[in-house]
């Protein structure tokens, strides 16, 4: 990996009054133009991992910190959210959560304003960045009259307006239709493609993310616990299973077609690798 | 009881201002029958099921409960036929604990205390709940939350289930206790409408599919109906499931072999398992 563009450092996270940590001694390097996704079960740390990221925690939270997070080798403890910003990009699950201004142009031109960006350089970005999602004409239009999935992007367009380096995308496809789901998918692919841009994506969504991610995160109560390429990651079926989480359907057909715990699995994770790798 | 506990008679739909969100409908669901309606967001699917509980009523055409005309019946009637679970439970939850939030229902329906008991413990029990009784439903992370709102349409012990996207959001121990609910209420033989784009939750569940596109229903047949017909598929913008899409592919030509699980596949490729 080249210099990793996150570094989080044995990173333990509890929220003030609750009995256990949302982030138990986490350590991972992020790299820049890795597509990272992070799976795992409701609770297990996905959502404190992604704020973390982006210095939401700690600023903006209340509760107990320890170990280190480096952005483009600053010290998220130590740098202000509205400067990490700039860095980092984020995306929540509700796309009418995130959204406020009364057209689609002052949506955008929000976050340039608070960091002081000068007015024809904010007309350039915003139709640049509606250029990539695919908003070009939308300007004018209400973001309450988008659909999911148009908004969702607008979302994402409002973060890279910052010029990030890296976007993270709480399951962002969550509350979307399939037509929506997909663009969404396809503009993170096609910013990771083409502009290396860095993308970490927390999704349920285990068939997707086994084509596009370069590498998959699983984790449970707190920890990392599975970390690699998907099919790396996918292929172990039954660890899966002890984490609540399940593997792509070709994959747990794959698996059931020749179980093998002992020997380090390796099964088709996609519809392609399944077609090729399995008889009938 | 009724033959169709939910019959939908030439229905239409027009909101206010003139937009058609439903074109002529009509539809028959069977006690013990699992139907899933699927579709895009704004094809309709959501207006067709307002109308089972009254929270929508018909431009046009007749919308039959049990049988009898809806027109006329009010909601908290209804509801003693048809509970409907939200896709977010913030819009059904407001109790200050989940045992209050379980009484509330049956209380409401006017059955006596003992009553109200046995359906709210037999409600936490299918749930697993016991250990979140007294908890403020806010208090509780969004999955548990959701299985809370289910619990408490669930305690009302109602003849008809509407699930509005019950695994959005879920994870997958969440689907699996989505799709253990539907299974039970099936052989307790209720009839569940779930309207949701979780194609692979309704591959496994569902009697039937509803297909719907631009406010009309284009197709009604069974997941392997549905699912093999290229023209609903491509007209709807639908994918089915992934074992379904292998299936179609290691198996062309042999609408036989078209896989709604993932054990269905395992058993035409090793018949010995």
């Amino acid at each position: 990996m080249t210099e990793p563009i996150i570094s989080i450092q044995n990173l333990s996270y509890q929220y003030a009054l609750t009995e256990h940590p949302a982030l138990n001694q986490v350590s991972l390097d992020i790299g820049a133009g890795e597509y990272v996704a992070v799976m795992g079960p409701c609770g297990a740390g996905k959502t404190s991992l992604s704020l973390s990221m982006n210095g939401i925690i700690p600023h903006m939270m209340a509760g107990g910190i320890e170990g280190k997070v480096f952005v483009a080798g600053r010290d998220t403890a130590e740098t202000q959210v509205r400067e990490l910003a700039r860095v980092v990009g984020m995306v929540f699950d509700n796309p009418e959560f995130q959204l406020s201004q009364v057209t689609v142009r002052e949506e955008i031109a929000l976050g340039l304003e608070n960091i002081g960006v000068p007015r024809d350089e904010m007309l350039r970005r915003i139709g640049e960045v509606l250029e990539i999602v695919g908003l070009s004409g939308f300007e004018e239009r209400s973001p309450l009259n988008l659909s999911g999935g148009q908004q969702q992007r607008l979302a994402i367009a409002a973060a890279l307006a910052m010029y990030p380096q890296v976007l993270v995308l709480d399951e962002p496809t969550s509350n979307l239709d399939p037509i929506g789901k997909e663009e969404v998918f396809a503009v993170a692919a096609r910013l990771n493609r083409e502009r290396g841009m860095t993308i970490v994506i927390v999704e349920h969504e285990v068939e997707v993310l086994a084509t596009y991610a370069d590498r998959i995160l699983v984790m449970s109560e707190g920890r990392v616990v599975l970390n690699g390429p998907p099919r790396a990651v996918l292929s172990q079926v039954e660890a899966l299973g002890r984490y609540h989480t399940r593997p792509p359907q070709v994959t747990a057909l794959a698996y059931a077609l020749e179980p093998n715990e002992h020997r380090l699995a390796d099964y088709p994770v996609t519809l392609e690798q399944a077609l090729a790798a399995i008889p009938s | 009881m009724a033959e169709f506990p939910i019959e939908a008679d030439r229905l239409t739909h027009v909101y206010p201002g003139g937009v058609q969100a439903l074109k002529t409908t009509s539809l028959q669901v069977q006690v013990g029958e699992v139907l899933g309606v699927v579709g895009q967001n704004g094809s309709g699917k959501t207006t067709l099921v307002k109308h089972f509980n009254g929270l929508l009523r018909p431009s046009s055409g007749r919308l039959l409960v049990m049988g009898h005309d809806s027109a006329g019946q009010p909601v908290y009637e209804l509801a003693r036929h048809v509970g409907y679970v939200f896709q977010n439970p913030n819009h059904q939850l407001f109790s200050t604990s989940v045992r209050a939030e379980l009484q509330f229902g049956p209380n409401n329906l006017g059955l006596p205390p003992a009553e109200v008991q046995t359906r709210v413990e037999e409600a936490v029990a299918f749930f697993d709940l016991a250990a979140l009784l007294e908890q403020h439903p806010y208090r509780l992370a969004f999955p548990l939350r959701k299985l809370v709102a289910m619990a408490s349409v669930y305690a009302m012990g109602p003849q008809v289930f509407v699930l509005d996207e019950p695994t959005t959001g879920q994870d997958h121990e969440g689907f699996n206790l989505v799709r253990r609910l539907v299974q039970r209420l099936r052989e307790q033989q209720k009839t569940v409408i779930i309207v949701s784009h979780d194609m692979a939750l309704l591959a496994e569940v569902a009697d039937r599919l509803v297909a719907m596109w631009a406010a009309e229903v284009i197709a009604v047949g069974t997941p392997r109906e549905i699912f093999a017909d290229d023209d609903v598929m491509r007209r709807t913008k639908l994918s089915p499931p992934q074992i379904t899409q292998f299936s179609r592919r290691r198996w062309p030509g042999q609408p036989d072999h078209l896989a709604l699980t993932v054990a269905e596949a395992v058993s035409w490729l090793n018949p010995g398992h």
